[in-house]
């Protein structure tokens, strides 16, 4: 036993001492032989305790800034479901004069044309030359295996695809799509490993690292890929090209669940219209279109041996499969609105409208003979339709074959005037709302907009604004009625790229990594096969990610989350002025950091733990009190945007610029990029009520003129953006 | 007199409210309890150094028996005691950068991966792979492969103030 010249024996410390007894220790820094080694070990346990102290803390600094996203992320959702609730609000109860009632009667893109041929005349590319300057690939009819590995080749060599090819694959997808079931089922016989992913969000490099990690879809490699496609990364249309072409070649095989986003509304929001208008300059706004068909006609579900049930974003107390397979799901264009209700009317005459719509031409009869979508005495089941790749005429014959036989049972005719069924979307005539619409739309939101919670029960989901949270006695409830044993789903990012909870009966699968920022999350996919047990493959698809250290990747993420916060801060200044200055009677500038933390969070509303990010946001605080008007000043200085001046136009047009910017594409019906000084007034009249603040003419005037367009009478949306320098950098680079 | 009290209490106040906002960051359910396993983490974001012997036997004595789930109610009362004796106080740089060159003996002014690794994984309060291979990617410099830690020190060292 070794003394150590303070006295204390070295075996019998107390590790609960071992901090002061390490510190008494190394002050003494003569050490002779015999305590070299104890000594190592105390600075051993020293350097232990602190690198524990300091990885915790950057542990939470991530969880926090995993807050600030997801919160950030989700006020965004339901903004635009409260601005798509906006608009059906003035649909329903709005009687404006005329010159408005057009504007708004084209918020809802009516449609033309009722019938498919219409549409198919429409969508038409064959009158689409392709010339011999084009140099990226020439895709053919119908498509084969060798022609999607093409186009994937060309994709990862950034070629464009010509848009006479694009809209042949969507013009087939979309016939392919119409005669699937709303539910897809499919077992793992026969040893197959199917493989689940979930959502992608454009995210090209996942999915190209998927097919690199795991081989190409195939008959002997089957995937579900569960939604959520498209919108927020830079390749959304590059994704689809890819999946519905796999989905051409393989229909038995590649199997595709409707997301959220797959919706041309949120898609206005959140950056997929953009995208596709941004590429295609012609033919962008015939893509959109037939791209909303196609969303429409997405299956919502699959189902995996009658036991493992596959949907975006998950269930509800009344979630019913039999009812969801029994909707007319192309009817619900929008999972955001509840489709007009439509008249059973049995003769073809034009139904009067209260509401001031413009009717779309011969009524449908919505009393349907049969559907197409649950049509039974033929096959309903995708096994059965045949195989692609070896014989590819007779399999397109056979396919325009069945569709033929399928509308002729339905009672379906070819001609314009007799229709008795349409397959057409929804919001034509106006009527009573019947039970069944609500129930059917109800059981669509709820399986693509709903997540899981941890308590019981089932509630309204008001942070996304639409579906609901369910909590682990719904899951079993309806799991047990079902006789299911596993829900997945997706919706939701997550850290490891999947999570499970309920029980392990829920599992989240998110395959799009670094989802919000460099390092935030990883993406996983599933494999399962004939056990139905799920196993995770993981990865991280940025090279520059993997070189950053553990402080770095927080770091990073954390600065970006960061600046999204302050973002927020910024914009919400004048409030946040206010409720400070609520907590300062005496008007002495100060307040305490306990009642910065009340107030911030009363007028964001994020949820977040102000106290524990206020070192990142505030960045002097004295004696526990925080000098709120220099915070405000500094906020602005270190917000790039700064030069906005402090008038209360600007600052209410810069709150709301997300939504200002899809109201803007929604009133550019052509979507030219141009809107007229008359409807650029109509507009910020319309947003005005809406925000309950009022805008005089004179002042509009005056913002027009200060930006200038009233030279030729137009405004380019991209100038009027720059000139509040809310255009977004992304589209730049 | 009566001012004195006050500001205790007020202190008390403040160090519960500060409590609180750590422990609600890690609470997922509606019923305001956390995860055993993060209350480490929770402790060390409220500004102290505890060691792992220090860590597990204040988890003893909140933790509800055997559920795995520990509930304010019985954090705050222990853990506003931790505060407010400064029971696992910080480490002052100065004794950080002896520790470290107590064990750089050849005074190199840096440590080899392999150095560190042996003390870490061998002595004290040992690291498990996964936390070595942490503090490896934190702490090394890219390049060299080497832990300068007299840098390191100064750049890591985060203000414990809430």
């Amino acid at each position: 036993m070794v003394l150590i010249p303070s006295g204390f024996p070295l075996f019998s410390i107390d590790k609960r001492n071992a901090a002061a007894f390490a510190y008494s220790q190394l002050q003494s820094l003569n050490f002779s032989a015999h305590c070299e080694a104890a000594t190592a070990i105390r600075a051993a346990l020293l350097i232990q305790r602190w690198y524990r102290q300091y990885a915790a803390r950057l542990e939470i600094r991530r969880r926090c800034t995993w807050n600030i996203f997801q919160s950030i992320e989700y006020a965004g959702e339901q903004d635009q479901i409260k601005l798509y609730n906006f608009f059906g609000f003035l649909m329903d109860h709005f009687t404006p004069a005329s010159t408005e009632r057009n504007l708004i009667s084209h918020i809802f893109r009516k449609n033309e044309f009722c019938h498919d041929t219409e549409w198919e005349r429409y969508f038409c590319y064959k009158s689409i030359e392709v010339t011999d300057s084009y140099t990226g690939p020439h895709l053919t009819f119908p498509m084969t295996f060798c022609g999607v590995l093409k186009l994937v080749e060309a994709i990862k060599h950034k070629q464009q695809l010509h848009a006479r090819y694009v809209l042949q694959l969507f013009g087939e997808t979309w016939r392919l799509l119409r005669i699937f079931p709303n539910i897809n089922q499919i077992s793992a016989y026969q040893n197959k490993q199917i493989t689940i992913c979930g959502d992608l969000h454009g995210q090209l490099e996942d999915l190209l690292l998927i097919f690199y990690k795991n081989g190409l879809p195939s008959p002997e490699k089957p995937y579900v890929f569960n939604g959520d496609f498209v919108d927020r990364g830079k390749n959304s249309l590059e994704i689809l090209l890819i999946l519905f072409g796999f989905l051409l070649v393989y229909p038995n095989d590649v199997h595709l669940n409707r997301g959220n986003h797959e919706d041309h509304i949120v898609n206005l929001r959140y950056g997929f219209t953009k995208e596709v208008l941004g590429k295609y300059r012609v033919h962008g706004k015939k893509i959109l279109k037939l791209l909303q068909k196609i969303f429409s006609w997405l299956p919502l579900a699959t189902v995996i041996d009658n036991k493992v049930l596959i949907v975006h974003g998950g269930i509800s107390d009344t979630t019913d499969l039999d009812a969801i397979a029994r909707v007319d799901r192309h009817k619900y264009g929008s999972a955001l609105r509840l489709p007009k209700p439509t008249k059973h009317a049995v003769n073809g005459s034009k139904t009067q409208t209260i509401h001031n719509r413009e009717a779309c031409g011969p009524v449908e009869g919505r009393r349907r003979v049969c559907s197409l979508t649950n049509y039974s005495s033929g096959p309903t089941h995708r096994q059965d339709l045949p195989r692609r790749s070896l014989n590819n005429e007779q399999l397109n014959w056979s396919l325009e074959k069945e569709l033929k036989k399928r509308r002729r049972l339905a009672g379906f005719d070819q001609s314009y005037g007799e229709l008795k069924k349409s397959d057409c979307d929804s919001d034509l005539e106006s009527g009573e709302r019947t039970e069944t619409d609500v129930g059917e739309w109800k059981q669509i939101v709820d399986v693509l907009w709903s997540d899981p919670m941890a308590q019981n029960g089932c509630i309204p989901n008001e942070v996304r604004g639409g579906g609901c949270y369910w909590g682990p006695d719904v899951t079993e409830e309806v799991l047990g009625r079902h006789n299911l044993q596993l829900l997945i789903r997706s919706h939701e990012c997550k850290q490891d790229g999947y999570e499970f909870c309920h029980n392990r009966r829920v599992l989240t699968i998110f395959s799009a990594s670094n989802y919000y920022e460099v390092g935030s999350n990883r993406g996983a996919y599933i494999r399962m096969g004939p056990d139905l047990v799920p196993h995770f493959i993981q990865y991280q698809a940025s090279r520059t990610c993997r070189e950053l250290t553990l402080r770095q990747s927080v770091g990073w993420t954390e600065r970006s989350a960061l600046r999204a916060l302050r973002e927020q801060l910024f914009i919400h200044r004048s409030d946040l002025i206010s409720a400070f200055q609520e907590l300062d009677p005496n008007n002495k500038g100060m307040i305490s950091l306990m009642h910065w933390a009340s107030a911030t969070e009363k007028v964001l509303n994020l949820g977040l733990p102000w106290r524990v990010l206020r070192p990142q946001l505030v960045s002097s605080t004295q004696y526990g009190m925080v000098d709120y008007q220099q915070w405000i000043r500094e906020l602005s200085i270190t917000e790039p945007k700064q030069e906005i001046s402090d008038n209360s136009i600007l600052e209410t047009m810069y709150k709301n610029h997300s939504n200002l910017e899809t109201i803007f594409r929604i009133i550019d019906t052509d979507h030219s990029g141009l809107i007229s000084f008359e409807e650029f007034r109509q507009t910020w009249k319309l947003l005005s009520s809406h925000l309950q603040t009022e805008i005089s003419d004179k002042a509009i005037a005056d913002l027009a003129q200060s930006i200038d367009f009233n030279k030729d009478g137009v405004i380019d949306i991209n100038e009027f953006m720059e000139a509040f320098r809310l255009v977004d950098i992304s589209a730049h680079t | 007199m009566a001012d004195s009290t006050q500001s205790a209490e007020a202190i008390v106040s403040d160090v519960h409210k500060k409590i609180k906002a750590a422990f609600e960051a890690f609470v997922y359910e509606s019923n305001n309890s956390v995860d055993v396993r993060e209350i480490g983490t929770i402790i060390y974001s409220l500004g102290c150094f505890p060691t792992q012997a220090n860590l597990h036997n204040l988890i003893a004595e909140v933790e509800e028996d055997h559920t795995g789930y520990v509930h304010l109610d019985k954090f705050l009362p222990a853990m506003t005691r931790v505060l407010l004796e400064h029971k696992f106080p910080s480490i002052p740089e100065d004794l950080l950068l002896q520790a470290f060159e107590v064990l750089d003996k050849e005074n190199k002014g840096y440590l080899e991966p392999e150095e560190l690794t042996k003390y870490m994984t061998q002595e004290g309060e040992v690291f498990t792979q996964e936390e070595m291979d942490e503090m490896l990617t934190a702490l090394a410099d890219h390049e060299k492969n080497l832990v300068y830690y007299k840098d390191l020190i100064s750049q890591l060292t985060i203000d414990p103030d809430i």
